[in-house]
């Protein structure tokens, strides 16, 4: 299969993966008893009012109609207004994406640089204690909930020893830089430890490939030492699958964010999503939802197409 | 004794442990959980009580117990679900014609790729958070993996010759799934059900933790977490005994799933040696 047809085809993949999903939440929020109109009148519904708002909505439309007409806004970057408070919905979630996606890049790069090293000691030392510990550990950190690791953080370094604060984010910002970072610092562990088990696993396994490779052998047997051969053949090897791995795992890392700002009160995407659920802010949810889903599927199509251009066995799945 | 073995032997005693504590809610609980005491409000674990009191002076570990339900419960269903539709949608599409399966396919990798809490946050918007909100929300989200491997594992089985000896003597889809697709599946379908226990038990109490699943006064071990976690300063101790019992639960149910594995497929056992 050529390059290009690859491309191509996942380029398909993606766009009919995004309308099929976009549609599922457009629908699902749609097909509520009750109308948007009504929600936001309440008891002051008049017949005339409730009219004039279903048509400055659009509301009147049909569904299909409604679809089209918010999707073809959508792709501009324009998610409609909120039906409760009137605000823009776009500038609002970019606003509090500059909590969440610090928070999921920094937990990213942590995980990785846990997972990695630990995953290659597991493997190396399978049949000593530490090994075995290490890979106990990871499987500890596969069943405990993110929300334990958060609060056991909280209660060592922000109840016991105050070093970092117990949740919240400076009310300027990242202009206030220093601050920002520090409320970060706890987050960005718990999301990370509870990403970076997961991880290790994988770590784990691809050394473990690496180690009963021929070329491994064939190293060892012109004088490297074990750490010494996994240094040349084995760090690259381990990283490719932990990469693509985390890739997939990019919707499991947005749900960890959004547990993660619940436990630390960041003023994030997350918390804006459990509020608007709370007060029933159709349109919002509806916007953030599929803004959110988007964002997975395109992460996914960009790291399928990095992997697919690196190794040419992936194009053939 | 083989590694797999070990790893068995502690999900079953670690699972067995929960589904004690299960069925010991139903007959009997150290005090009324629900029985409100504000003269005990909040106090660290003793022997009267324990794990402690939580603000409304309410026993710890009575609510764990009961708490119990709520988590077991909604990973049952949650399971159920998504071994019948997960398994259904996988047979059925490995069956079918290629252009009926080329489109499942398709269909399966983008439910695969939702956001499982997300999924169940949206459904909680529409319906309002409920036990069953969530046993839907991640029934129908964890189908997708098992219907993806569920359809690997019996397009496997469809190539082998007792299989097309079957169809050569006149077997048609029906019987063929029956007599040998079926019972050739069950080890992996423990293993999977297993697993997907693990995942429903983890969502569900995430669920709960979010304020999103079984409402109160039912004590859920997520939402005993939320609210426990606010009196960290007065004893750490209290946030630690819901996260506890989730462990343990959670992790039973994965040991489970790779000691089966392992037990019910040699090649594992000897991954490293």
């Amino acid at each position: 299969m050529t390059t290009a047809w690859y491309v191509l085809r996942r380029f398909a993949l993606l766009i009919v993966s995004l309308i099929v999903s976009s549609a599922l939440v457009f629908l699902l929020l749609r097909l509520l008893p009750g109308d948007l109109a009504q929600a936001k009148l309440g008891i002051y519904g008049t017949p005339e009012a409730l009219a004039q708002l279903r048509t400055e909505y659009g509301l009147d439309k049909s569904l299909p109609e409604q679809y089209v007409s918010w999707l073809s806004k959508a792709v501009r970057g324009d998610l409609g207004l909120s039906v409760l408070t009137g605000a823009d919905i776009t500038s609002e979630l970019l606003g509090k994406a500059t909590v969440t996606l610090p928070l999921i890049g920094i937990a990213s790069v942590l995980a990785v640089l846990i997972a990695v090293p630990l995953g290659m000691l597991a493997a190396l030392r399978f049949r000593k204690w530490d090994g075995v510990a290490t890979s106990a550990v990871s499987q500890l950190g596969i069943a405990v909930p993110t929300f334990w690791i958060g609060v056991i953080l909280i209660t060592i370094f922000a109840v016991q020893s105050q070093i970092f604060p117990s949740g919240g984010f400076p009310y300027d910002g990242w202009s206030n830089f220093g601050e920002a970072m520090k409320s970060l610092v706890l987050p960005a562990c718990t999301l990370a430890l509870a990403q970076g088990a997961v991880l290790m696993r994988f770590a784990r396994s691809a050394t473990i490939d690496v180690i009963q490779q021929d070329y491994f052998r064939t190293a060892r047997a012109t004088g490297l030492s074990r750490a010494g051969a996994l240094r040349v053949h084995g760090v690259r090897n381990a990283l490719v699958p932990v990469v693509s791995v985390l890739g997939m795992q990019i919707s499991t890392l947005i749900v960890g964010a959004i547990i993660v700002e619940s436990v630390f009160a960041l003023p994030g995407v997350g918390q804006m999503l459990l509020q608007d659920v709370n007060i029933r802010d159709y349109t919002k949810v509806q916007g953030t939802v599929a803004a959110t889903t988007a964002l997975v599927f395109v992460v996914s199509f960009l790291i399928d197409l990095v992997l697919g251009l690196l190794n040419p066995r992936m194009r053939q799945r | 004794m083989m590694r797999g073995n070990r790893t068995l032997t502690i999900g079953i005693s670690l699972v067995a442990f929960s589904l004690m504590m299960f069925l010991l809610s139903f007959i009997w609980t150290p005090y009324d959980p629900l029985e409100i005491n504000p003269e005990l409000s909040l106090t660290s674990p003793s022997w009267s009580h324990w794990m402690g009191t939580d603000e409304n002076g309410r026993d710890i570990l009575s609510n764990i117990v009961l708490g119990s339900r709520a988590t077991l419960i909604t990973g049952v269903l949650a399971v159920v679900i998504c071994m019948l539709l997960g398994v259904t949608i996988g047979i059925a599409t490995a069956m079918s014609p290629k252009w009926v399966e080329s489109p499942a396919i398709f269909g399966t990798d983008i439910v695969l790729a939702l956001p499982t809490v997300l999924f169940a946050i949206v459904l909680a918007a529409v319906y309002g958070p409920s036990t069953y909100t969530a046993v839907f929300a991640i029934g129908i989200a964890l189908s997708a993996s098992v219907a993806q491997v569920t359809r690997r594992e019996v397009n496997v089985i469809l190539l082998a010759d007792y299989v097309t000896a079957a169809r050569a003597s006149g077997s048609r889809n029906l019987r063929i799934v029956r007599t040998h697709v079926l019972p050739n599946l069950r080890a992996s379908l423990f293993v999977q059900a297993s697993g997907a226990s693990a995942i429903a038990i983890l969502a569900e109490s995430t669920l709960s933790y979010l304020g999103l699943g079984t409402p109160p006064p039912d004590p859920s071990w997520g939402r005993m977490m939320a609210s426990l976690q606010q009196y960290l300063i007065i004893d750490p101790i209290f946030p630690l005994w819901p996260g506890l019992a989730i462990l343990i639960t959670v992790l039973g149910f994965n040991l489970l799933g790779d000691g089966l594995r392992e037990a019910l497929d040699p090649t594992l056992r000897r991954d490293v040696e």
